[in-house]
């Protein structure tokens, strides 16, 4: 059977890996979105802090037998108090500057600690397995469907709907979003403003921590893994429009399957339909798809 | 005589490098509603803020119900029982109106309930589902003066609650001011307006070059009539 001229095997097979390369692309730029609207700092450690649970799943395992599940738990909290202790130290003296700086130094942050792990670990990637109870998959009878990426679909959709829902819905997201338009007023409300920004740079980082150790089955557990996926990432965020919570997840997916279908109809544009469309975004909405224009 | 509520001495405030408030002295005792006024400029808004700490920088002393807050963040003073509404009313456009009443914590028992606020503002309750900034200026003021009173704070810092206002819904406000002395609210209100203030406030503190210059009771303004006058430039 074929649509289009191509085998719908091939359709259905790229259309999966596009959306678990947006299942990716979506858990990483809803992270940027949430630091960014309160930080007002374009998070480029992002990468490197992904890239960072993928590689705590992999000590978890190697050093205290603590396999997937527990990674899923543990890495992102553990990188998340890294992602605290740096926004403490570093980041929260650049709050009233430009994005530039914070983009400078965050950039930074990425390089050192991309550069400790390649020199711990090489750069070809260490192997972590999918945890059995995830093996194996089902035939859909038009394809094959591992359930690893399956899993991977569903709760990595399931973490960005939820996200959404505390933000959009609820008493401690309107605390967020009215911080992220008047801090200060906001404080005087009597709520602790400074340290909601630590906690949302924490959350933020350890989504990406989350992302990674989903990541880790799939793509090999690997120092610069965050390195070339971050870059597709911020462009996914300049076309979803930065700061917005939705925005982020359904460009983060849709791009994922333009990028699968692209593979399928022209291959050659395949590394490059995201760059492109980002071009065609920011000539005629330079605030992105979902974004407020400001 | 009561002791002060609230008692501010020889307060500094500065933006960056310029000085603006330089040594503002003045007290409000419990239940009583007083005015600043004085001419664009003079730190009345600052006063507020930096009552409320959200300056850059200050020094001096300001005690509130005995405890000083000068080196207590703006958040540990709202939780003490202050709150502020500030001059550009403060709504937020990424809330409903629903949402944005909601927002100040409740820091003590004895806040208005809500229904008690929709009593007073019967517009809020037919659009609680808006954004907050579809709301028209009136009613943004509204909103800004109503979640306030829900949070149980006992002293009011209103940043010119009435400007830019038709006079219908500055009389709504009046009444609602009054309301609120009735039910024990003690109020710091900066006013351009003095015929305003003058139907509401007790007493009243006149701002010149950062400092309170002047205090006039309420009973005697008529009598100060040509000194406001000349103080105020009007």
């Amino acid at each position: 059977m074929t649509i289009l001229g191509v085998p719908t095997q091939a359709l259905f097979g790229q259309l999966l890996i596009g959306l678990i390369n947006g299942a990716f692309y979506a858990l990483l730029s809803l992270g940027l979105s949430v630091i960014f609207g309160l930080l007002n700092i374009i998070n480029f450690t992002h990468g490197a802090q992904y890239m960072m649970g993928a590689f705590v799943a992999y000590f978890l395992l190697q050093w205290a037998g603590l396999g997937y599940w527990w990674a899923l738990l543990i890495a992102p909290v553990v990188v998340g108090i890294t992602g605290i202790a740096l926004e403490r130290t570093t980041l929260k003296r650049l709050y009233h500057l430009d994005h530039l700086y914070g983009l400078l130094l965050t950039f930074g942050f990425a390089l050192i600690i991309q550069g400790l792990f390649r020199h711990e670990y090489g750069s070809s990637g260490l192997p972590y397995s999918m945890p059995r109870e995830l093996a194996g998959g089902q035939n859909l009878g038009f394809m094959f469907l591992p359930n690893y990426r399956a899993w991977v679909i569903v709760f990595s959709l399931a973490v960005c709907l939820t996200t959404w829902y505390v933000i959009e819905r609820t008493r401690l997201g309107s605390y967020l979003r009215a911080a992220t338009e008047n801090p200060a007023l906001v404080q005087a409300f009597g709520i602790n403003v400074p340290r909601m920004i630590t906690l949302t740079y924490g959350f933020g980082v350890g989504l990406a921590a989350l992302a990674g150790v989903l990541a880790a089955p799939i793509y090999q557990v690997n120092p610069l893994m965050g390195a070339d996926l971050i870059i597709v990432v911020f462009a996914v965020v300049v076309i979803g429009g930065l700061g917005s919570i939705m925005g982020s997840i359904v460009t983060g997916f849709a791009l994922g399957v333009v990028e699968g279908f692209t593979k399928v109809f022209y291959p050659e544009a395949s590394n490059t339909v995201i760059f492109v469309i980002m071009a065609l975004v920011l000539l005629v909405r330079p605030s992105g798809l979902f974004g407020r224009a400001s | 005589m009561p002791e002060p509520l609230l008692g501010v001495r020889d307060l500094h405030a500065w933006y960056g490098e310029s000085h603006i408030l330089h040594g503002v002295d003045f007290e409000i005792r419990p239940g009583e509603m007083v005015t600043l006024l004085g001419r664009n400029g003079a730190g009345k808004t600052t006063t507020l803020k930096s009552i409320m700490g959200i300056v850059g920088r200050r020094r001096g002393s300001i005690r509130f119900e005995g405890r000083e807050l000068i080196d207590l963040p703006s958040n540990r003073i709202a939780r003490l029982g202050l709150a502020f509404c500030p001059e550009e009313r403060g709504i937020f456009a990424s809330l409903t109106v629903e949402e944005n009443l909601l927002l100040p914590p409740v820091v003590r028992p004895g806040g208005l309930g809500v229904d008690a606020i929709y009593g007073l503002f019967p517009n809020l309750r037919e659009r609680l589902r808006a954004g907050g900034t579809t709301l028209s200026g009136g009613e943004q003021q509204m909103l800004a003066i109503g979640r306030i009173l829900r949070t149980g704070a006992r002293l009011l810092l209103l940043d010119e609650p009435t400007e830019g206002l038709a006079p219908v819904i500055v009389q709504q406000i009046g009444v609602t001011l009054q309301r609120l002395k009735r039910e024990g609210f003690t109020v710091l209100l900066v006013e351009q307006n003095f015929r305003f203030a003058a139907t509401v406030a007790d007493r009243h503190y006149v701002m010149e070059h950062g400092r309170v210059v002047d205090m006039i009771p309420n009973g005697e303004l008529d009598a100060n009539m040509n000194k406001l006058h000349d103080y105020l430039g009007v």
